[in-house]
């Protein structure tokens, strides 16, 4: 059984000026442990994709199943990384990471022996009571990844969670997010316009048309050498011919 | 870090900066000094009236007679009672408002309209109102001091809750978290540096309002003493009082400062 399963997909939002159709009969399947890539033209509604998934907003048609049930929301955790990493200044970096056991009445001697293992093991248990404006780009978006992980949820919402990080900083957080999910065996999907990020993270990449998006084509990426880093993948000879691949496939009917 | 402490271009930096920061002081001392020694001494000269102007000496005579037989705390206390509960009943029921406002879509789109037109009333209109309605007591001048300030509060507040980014409001929902923890955890700390703001404007309006309150109906408090100094031409109790004002409103301003860094240094 797959992990998370659409299954003819639809979705229109209203306004006063009329009705806006983002997503047209969208299926495709994730199994456990992957990393999918969603990309697609500006505005075709990928974002809208995972407040479907997150159960935030409800399609108009179709189902959305995680673990072969619809109604998953008020039974399982999915993470959710938005673009900017959110961490209030208000609390310190520790009680930010704890924000979600906290709203949800988890917070005990063992999530907390958890999350601070995780502070620890990505480099950030010095900040634990610092202030969020005390960290760098990178060890922001590693807490705000944290923050998620806390949850411990079975699936993984990223929306282009690297656009705000400037570009040196944007590759070394990649490598830290690839390699963190890979450790804790998480099931990603990654909502990108960057072409260069979806070849060198993700195991398939699935390209959405421009709005209504429909699901054009879902390409799967493979290496020939494992165990490569985003950022070694950049350089691997196969990651020029997945990049033009979705270029073109992306231009083609533009 | 670049930072080098003993270098001599910094030091001389930094003494630059001292000395120019002592010089605004003085010059601002100098100021007040040659405006109280200007007052006096065109009083004793005679190019103006004693009795209309006063002067800093028969200011402080007069105080100096008030303290004595204690008057004058009297006075003082009654305005900032008034003011400070007034105040305080400003904050409370204004965040409470905007909290509501923010909760209830329909309900703030339904108020905007009255709302506006509230605050941008001249509020000593409505003073003699509240005198005629709630009597000529403590209560109508709280009111008064109420007047002037809640509106105002409410529009701010609300507008610094529904600006809040939607995407921090989002991260909530996505945590599982309900509108109660959006709206303890988000809008609400967040908020707080705008809160203090608006009540550092809020404590200086309650006391216009107070004032303007006791000017029409009131046996005790400054806004009384100046109205009662200008009727019987006892120009020197309207002038120490208007000083003693000026005192309080620097006083009151200086806790709300104290405050805002007590908040600071604690969250």
């Amino acid at each position: 059984m797959p992990l998370l399963e659409l299954d003819h997909v639809s979705y229109s939002y209203h306004s006063k000026s009329g009705e806006t159709y983002a997503l047209s009969d969208i299926s495709f399947q994730v199994e456990k442990g992957e990393f999918i890539a969603v990309t697609g033209p500006s505005g075709c509604g990928k974002s809208t994709l995972l407040s479907l998934i997150s159960g935030l907003i409800a399609p108009n048609e179709g189902t959305i199943r995680l673990n072969g049930s619809s109604r998953y929301r008020e039974t399982t955790n999915i993470g959710y990384m938005l673009q900017k990493d959110h961490l209030f200044e208000w609390r310190s970096v520790y009680r930010n990471v704890v924000l979600g056991l906290e709203i949800q009445h988890r917070l005990n001697e063992e999530t907390d022996k958890h999350v601070r293992e995780m502070l620890e093991t990505y480099g950030l248990s010095r900040f634990a009571d610092a202030r969020p404006s005390e960290l760098s780009g990178g060890m922001r978006q590693r807490a705000a990844l944290i923050r998620t992980l806390a949850l411990d949820p079975e699936l993984l919402l990223l929306d282009e969670p690297f656009s705000a990080l400037d570009f040196q900083t944007r590759l070394s957080v990649c490598d830290d997010v690839a390699s963190i999910l890979e450790k804790e065996k998480k099931t990603a999907l990654l909502v990108t316009h960057d072409l260069s990020e979806a070849v060198s993270m993700a195991d398939r990449v699935l390209v959405l048309s421009s709005r209504p998006a429909r699901l054009r084509r879902i390409l799967d990426i493979r290496y020939d050498k494992p165990k490569m880093t985003p950022l070694e993948k950049r350089s691997a000879p196969e990651f020029q011919k997945y990049f033009n691949l979705l270029w073109k496939e992306l231009n083609a009917h533009e | 870090m670049n930072e080098t402490k003993g270098s001599v271009s910094h030091q001389a930096y930094l003494d630059k900066i001292a000395r120019r920061q002592r010089r605004i002081t003085a010059i601002r001392i100098l100021i007040f000094v040659l405006f109280l020694g200007l007052w006096e001494t065109a009083v004793r000269q005679k190019w103006i009236d004693g009795f209309i102007f006063s002067s800093p000496s028969r200011v402080m005579t007069t105080f100096a007679q008030m303290c004595a037989d204690h008057s004058i705390f009297l006075h003082i206390g009654i305005t900032l009672l008034e003011t400070l509960t007034s105040f305080f009943l400003v904050v409370l029921t204004g965040t409470g408002l905007a909290l509501l406002l923010w909760y209830s879509t329909d309900l703030s789109e339904i108020l905007e309209p009255y709302l506006v037109i509230l605050n941008s009333l001249p509020k000593s209109a409505l003073a003699p109102l509240l005198i005629v309605w709630l009597g000529a007591n403590m209560k109508s001048i709280i009111a008064a001091g109420i007047s002037v300030a809640i509106f105002g509060t409410i529009l701010n507040l609300y507008t610094g809750f529904a600006s809040t980014d939607p995407d921090e409001i989002k991260l909530i929902y996505t945590l599982k978290g309900t509108k109660r923890d959006v709206l303890a955890r988000v809008i609400i700390p967040g908020t707080v540096p705008l809160l203090i703001s608006i009540m550092k404007v809020n404590i200086g309006l309650c006391l216009v309002g107070v004032v303007i309150g006791e000017f029409i109906g009131a046996k005790q408090g400054l806004g009384y003493l100046i109205i009662y100094g200008s009727q019987v031409f006892k120009l020197d109790w309207v002038i120490m009082s208007i000083v003693i004002l000026c005192m309080i409103a620097m006083g009151l301003y200086a806790m709300i400062n104290c405050a805002e860094k007590i908040y600071l240094r604690k969250r």
